[in-house]
């Protein structure tokens, strides 16, 4: 493969976007190519010193007051539209809704295999959202895995796997019991530079026995079985930061 | 479907993404003023258009319309933002700023320079990337490009921020003088 072809698809691999077989392609040609392999080196280095720089800008709290202010007044000004659509098509609505509402609760009926897969990300991610909240996020709020860990003593009856993983970029930020599909679930906070992610852990059940990655109103999760534990991690941060999290956790 | 009803399902879906509206307002504008009253303006818009929103990627979505926004705005502001450029005593302002004051780390100092002269386009695509963590198929979502030209976008702009990296120049001269 010559170098011009590659320069493109160093980035890819850089960024975690290239396929299978496009990554393994572009490894063995590192391994005949110093010059790439010098490239490769000095645009990680690059990532990194950006990483580290701390350039996130949050939106300041006024703005977040100002905005749900806003909308408030929005919401409230408009009057309730009058309907005016004639009967037979509020029966066709009705009968819509009888029918959406015959197919989820069905849905809802059986959380196992792919479907019982979504239903629990979706309850998750769910759960991510909740924990932004004002308030939200721990209920013991502490970088020190050797008080978050206790914490959970007593409030489940499971001991979930509490490391800090700040050197690698994953500090702990804290704990929280959630529940998701009905069940009581550990959430271990950690950040990611400024983002969030939560990580559920329960004890692994045929119900909650799935693994798999995808994405849901633009938060990526990712599910996997460890020691007897179903774990599962929600987040706006890239896929492959959260697969960077699942190798700290699983080796840890 | 109903005003408070709406209002409630967009605060729970699209006001998580605030911040990452706000980063972005922020690294297109190069400023946090101006990024403040641009992602008010945004969010509004978006509130208008969520009866549109059907589900899916709620950050590109939002992402979408905030860098739209910021566009623009930019052209309404270009010939002001121009002449601003050229005009020493607003870089001086600009130097005495809290925040610029703040930045104890001169990594970040370098680096925050170094992108904020970058072509607006690169330095879009660098902030979806490596600030706020997207996908290429979210930057091609969000940006209304082909993911190929992602690619190769990412590659170039990446490539420009390391020759602004290596060579501050003339701006730090005239600053130190």
């Amino acid at each position: 493969m010559p170098c011009d072809q590659t320069q493109n698809q160093l980035h890819g691999y850089l960024d975690g976007e290239l396929d299978a077989l496009g990554a393994a392609n572009f490894e063995k040609h590192l391994e005949t190519c110093p010059d790439c392999k010098q490239s490769l080196s000095a645009e990680q280095s690059l990532h990194r010193s950006i990483q580290q720089a701390g350039l996130y800008e949050r939106a300041p709290e006024s703005l977040r007051r100002n905005l749900i202010g806003n909308l408030a007044a929005r919401s409230e000004v408009k009057p309730f539209p009058a309907p005016r659509v004639s009967s037979w098509r509020w029966l066709a609505a009705a009968a819509v809704l009888l029918l959406t509402v015959l197919v989820g609760w069905q849905q809802l009926q059986r959380p196992r295999g792919l479907r019982g897969a979504q239903f629990m990300a979706a309850s998750l991610v769910d759960a991510h959202l909740r924990s932004l909240q004002p308030g939200h996020l721990t209920d013991v709020e502490s970088t020190d895995q050797h008080t978050v860990k206790p914490w959970f003593d007593g409030r489940i009856d499971f001991a979930p796997p509490v490391r800090d993983f700040a050197s690698d970029g994953f500090p702990l930020l804290g704990g929280r019991l959630d529940v998701a599909g009905g069940r009581t679930v550990a959430a271990l906070v950690y950040a990611r530079r400024k983002h969030i992610i939560n990580v559920f852990v329960e004890k692994a059940q045929p119900e909650s026995n799935w693994n798999g990655a995808g994405e849901s109103q633009g938060y990526h999760w990712l599910a996997w079985q460890q020691d007897g534990f179903s774990i599962c991690a929600v987040s706006d941060v890239a896929a492959t930061d959260l697969e960077q999290l699942r190798k700290l956790i699983s080796e840890n | 479907m109903f005003e408070g009803e709406q209002k409630a399902r967009f605060e729970a879906t699209v006001l998580p993404h605030l911040d990452a509206a706000f980063n972005l307002a922020r690294w297109l504008l190069r400023n946090r003023t101006d990024a403040e009253d641009v992602t008010q303006d945004a969010l509004l818009r978006a509130f208008r258009a969520f009866g549109t929103y059907r589900s899916g990627n709620a950050r590109a979505w939002l992402l979408q319309i905030v860098r739209n926004t910021c566009f623009t705005w930019l052209r309404q502001n270009r010939m002001a933002a121009e002449f601003m450029e050229f005009d020493e005593a607003t870089m001086q302002q600009e130097n005495e700023n809290p925040e610029t004051l703040a930045m104890a780390d001169s990594d970040r100092e370098r680096l925050t320079r170094a992108l904020e002269s970058l072509p607006e386009s690169f330095r879009e695509i660098l902030v979806l990337r490596e600030l706020e963590g997207c996908s290429y198929k979210e930057i091609a979502e969000i940006t209304s490009r082909p993911i190929g030209t992602v690619m190769s976008g990412l590659a170039r702009a990446r490539l420009q921020l390391r020759n602004s990296l290596s060579q501050p120049a003339v701006k730090e001269a005239r600053r130190a003088l």
